[in-house]
């Protein structure tokens, strides 16, 4: 910033440099503000990826422990009062037996294990302790009896014996343990009663009560009845079979349709039509893939409600055009040299991609559809509409099996009417679907620097 | 166990036809004569020969075992039971598939049963050997015509080729296939909604409120998307506001301020937020977000609702924060360099170059941007069902609840899928309007990012 002393006088020079002064100063303080703004968005932006993971890991994590109840169940004769198990008879048909031994088994069922269970409660509280059955039972999760019942299905010679069992308390009684419930609040707003309560707090001391780590999370399908034992098992394994069908459709069909209009596909208006049309697809809401199977493949090809083939199948149309676009991507990034040089050689155009372009290329495309199928695996929305929201207690053993899948099971015990407990539950289910995500794109990013730095 | 057998049949058919073709070939190379394709060529070709016609058979078979098998069996059963159909005659073919498997049924055996149940099984046997045998003999046949076909000049190469060009075609029409399932699914059943409720009512209609009884008086209930699409519409604003400002604030800052090593290190981070299932944003703003909007609200003597669409759209901003930070700082990355150069050469600061140069020069692709955003906005379905409340009235205050398009998609077909009345068939009405404008905004949105790009290349 340079004035002409010659054609300006003295005056105005020194007026020009205090104008350009004060609007140096005043520009510069827009500039710093303007980077401050910068800077705070960026710093908004981190504190909610922050806040989002801290809000769910704190409300999750105590969910991973649960109270187990450690106590001596008696196999009382005058109450378990039934014949010994049927035995198949030489000559008898498989039905046959298999209904003598249905009917044996609705007759235990119909038995009050209740009793079996209150019993035990009772020898592990106090002597004479004033506390009715119904509030008792209270303590214990609903599922015990289920676990005493089939412990004797499976083994009836322990009709007159004692032996340890460990159960799990009821999600009241752990919500009071883990204050997830207000311990100051009145009787009426209490779940549990108050001699219950105590007996709880006694429990806790004597160590007939504590703490340990939530297999069960782990281990045990959806539930209602026993909320406590409510796990994410059959969720987990419906959304691996969804995955495994999105991997063996979506990936060979995504990566041979973009090798077909990135390498054979003549330039003409319909290869135009197809690529704009994928471009749209990928930006289609997936809740319209949602209705196109429920119109398609549900209504129309009659496949199974809530099977994690139709939801796999709804998946994989959703995925294809990620898998396509990145693909299609790969395919461009190779040098022409490349090209030039096997076909140069004599290599047919076939040979040149599959024997010298593709094998390049299989890195990015390895990492592109793995990322993609992590996507897929946390959609809930289409799930939704071809049935996957209905209430599974079952482990998918085939993909035309009822089955949920994780998110949709994380939907399911966001609705759960027991917030206290079931809000840590669902918290430590995205755990778990963040973490299977987490481990797939780790993989993902793992087996790119592994395969470039080899290439 | 037939499967496995079928499977097996493929297996050695396969391999007995590549060895055909390929041995053939080679004993044809130590002649005189210069081979036009290599033996694994040949060995192809006549492997693809012999299994095209031995799998056609078995998928026609599949198609038409179930429906074959099921009237062979009402010729079995007594006329009385065919006559009267329905649950009783399903059962009845149940037990006589049971008996013929082997496994059974309990209880006393009807009178026909065990001679229904033994010439079933014959039935199914003879079926089965006899499409086993047929593919057998097809896919031989074939590998000994096209076995024969194999000569110096054949040009197996070019023919396997082709046929692999074509599996490749299939591939790819299969994303055209799924957009013309998307189109018709929802054109044919959003026209089957409309032969209940007229169109006029349905997209001018302020009311809506489905009914749920099936009771047959032809009171449908009312079906006017305006609060569903003011509710979206709401949503999305909001979405916008948070979203645009950080994000666009976010790409500027990491695309001209920020030093080599702090970019590497937040861009990533703030693209986790994009890969975020929705469902965790949704459970994320109902017990988090939308209780502290509340009692934020009640501090200042506002009445905010725990679930509304404020908080629906906040949360909805926040993932919506990465779309629009990397596609801004792509579109911001491709301003030639000389344009930058320029105005800091004639002395103007960054803020002022970016504001002044930057911006202006990168709008058209900006606001393509935006518009993809918006569309994801619009679509999004799992924050708004958790988090909006769920309430579809027509107003206008964000810190009510609200309802949205794709809400009332999920709460009318979640389910149900015997789309028999309106109540089940509006959610293809709604998916349609959904489809389209999202359509519209992307196209639009694309050719306003293609434009762009071709400016400055």
């Amino acid at each position: 910033m340079t004035f002409n002393p010659a054609t300006t006088g003295a005056d105005a020079n020194e007026a020009a440099r205090q104008a350009v002064r004060a609007g140096l100063a005043r520009r510069h303080r827009s500039e710093v503000m303007f980077k401050g703004f910068g800077l705070a968005a960026i710093v908004a932006a981190l504190g909610f990826v922050a806040l989002l993971f801290g809000d769910i890991l704190i409300k999750g994590i105590p969910a991973f422990t649960q109270a187990n109840l450690h106590i001596e169940v008696t196999f009382d004769p005058e109450i378990i009062k039934v014949e010994p198990a049927p035995v198949q008879a030489a000559g008898q048909s498989d039905a046959d037996f298999r209904a003598a031994r249905l009917g044996w088994e609705r007759k235990v069922a119909l038995l009050n294990w209740n009793k079996v269970i209150e019993a035990s409660l009772r020898a592990a509280a106090p002597e004479g302790y004033d506390i009715d059955s119904r509030q008792i039972l209270t303590i214990a999760e609903t599922d015990a009896r289920h676990r005493v019942r089939a412990m004797f299905v499976e083994n009836p010679s322990l009709l007159g014996q004692t032996v340890p069992v460990d159960v799990l308390a009821s999600a009241n009684a752990d919500n009071w343990i883990k204050g997830n419930i207000d311990r100051t609040l009145g009787d009426a707003q209490q779940q549990l009663s108050a001699p219950a309560r105590t007996l709880i707090d006694q429990f806790v001391a004597d160590g007939t009560i504590s703490n340990g780590f939530a297999w069960t999370l782990f281990t045990n399908v959806d539930s209602r009845a026993a909320p406590a034992s409510a796990g994410l098992l059959g969720a987990f394994l419906g959304s691996l079979w969804m995955m495994l069908i999105v991997v063996v459709l979506a990936v060979p069909i995504g990566v041979a349709g973009a090798i077909y209009l990135e390498e054979f596909a003549p330039r003409s208006r319909l290869t135009d039509l197809i690529e704009v049309n994928i471009n749209n697809l990928a930006a289609v809401p997936s809740i319209v893939f949602g209705l196109l199977g429920a119109a398609v493949f549900i209504n129309f090809f009659k496949l199974p409600l809530s099977a994690p083939l139709a939801g796999g199948l709804v998946l994989v149309l959703m995925t294809l055009p990620t898998i396509i676009i990145a693909t299609r991507g790969a395919l461009q990034a190779v040098s022409p040299s490349l090209r030039q040089a096997a076909l140069g050689l004599g290599a047919s155009k076939t040979q040149m991609v599959f024997h010298h372009v593709l094998p390049v290329t299989f890195p990015s495309i390895l990492t592109a559809t793995i990322i993609g199928v992590a996507q897929a695996i946390g959609e809930t929305a289409p799930l939704l509409l071809i049935g996957m929201n209905a209430f599974v207690a079952a482990v998918p053993a085939t993909p035309v099996e009822q089955s949920t899948a994780l998110p949709v099971q994380i939907y399911l015990w966001q609705a759960n009417e027991n917030r206290n407990f079931f809000e840590a539950r669902t918290s430590a289910a995205i755990i778990v679907l963040l973490a299977f995500m987490i481990i797939l794109n780790a993989i993902a990013i793992f087996l790119r620097s592994r395969l470039e730095k080899r290439a | 166990l037939n499967t496995y057998i079928f499977a097996a049949l493929l297996i050695v058919l396969l391999g007995f036809a590549y060895q055909a073709g390929w041995s053939r070939s080679r004993k044809l190379a130590t002649g005189t004569e210069k081979v036009h394709s290599r033996s694994q060529y040949h060995g192809s070709l006549v492997a693809i020969w012999a299994l095209a016609p031995a799998i056609l058979i078995l998928v026609l078979w599949g198609a038409f075992s179930a429906p074959l098998t099921d009237s062979y069996i009402s010729g079995l059963l007594p006329a009385d039971i065919v006559s009267q159909g329905g649950p009783p005659l399903v059962e009845a073919s149940q037990r006589v598939k049971s008996i013929a498997s082997g496994f059974g049924v309990a209880g006393e055996l009807r009178p026909y049963e065990q001679a229904a149940g033994d010439s079933l099984r014959q039935f199914q046997f003879l079926t089965g050997l006899f499409i086993l045998l047929a593919a057998a003999v097809a896919g031989f046949a074939a590998l000994w015509f096209a076995q024969k076909r194999i000569r110096a000049r054949l040009r197996a190469r070019n023919e396997v080729e082709w046929v692999v060009s074509l599996l490749l075609l299939l591939a790819s029409a299969v994303a055209i296939l799924t957009t013309l399932g998307i189109v018709a699914s929802l054109v044919t059943e959003a026209f089957r909604f409309f032969t209940f409720i007229s169109p006029i009512d349905f997209f001018f209609g302020t009311v809506w409120n489905p009914v749920f009884s099936s009771t047959g008086d032809g009171n449908y209930g009312q079906y006017g998307i305006l609060p569903l699409l003011t509710g979206t519409l709401m949503v999305s604003v909001i979405a916008m506001l948070v979203a645009v400002p950080i994000g666009l604030m976010t790409a500027i800052y990491l695309s001209q301020y920020a030093k080599p090593g702090f970019r590497s290190f937040a861009k990533p981070i703030i693209e986790i937020l994009a890969g975020i299932p929705t469902i965790v944003y949704g459970f994320f703003a109902l017990v988090t977000v939308g209780p502290f909007l509340s009692n934020t609200g009640a501090l200042v003597g506002l009445d905010v609702k725990a679930t509304s669409a404020l908080t629906a759209g906040i949360v909805m901003g926040i993932m919506i924060i990465p779309f629009i930070s990397s596609l801004s700082d792509d579109i911001l990355n491709q301003v030639p360099r000389a344009m930058r150069d320029g105005s800091y050469g004639l002395g103007a600061t960054q803020s002022e170059t970016v504001v002044r140069v930057l911006l202006p020069a990168a709008l058209p692709g900006i606001v393509g941007a935006f518009l993809l955003a918006v569309s994801r906005a619009i679509g999004e379905t799992m924050i708004v069902v958790l988090a909006a409340g769920n309430s579809p009235v027509l107003r206008g205050n964000p810190l009510e609840p609200v309802s949205t398009i794709t809400v009332s998609i999920v709460n009318q077909l979640t389910g149900d899928t015997d789309f028999a009345g309106p109540q089940s068939l509006v959610g293809f009405a709604l998916g349609l309007t959904l489809f389209v404008m999202t359509l519209g905004l992307n196209i639009i949105a694309l050719y306003i990012v293609r434009r762009f790009r071709e400016q400055y290349e």
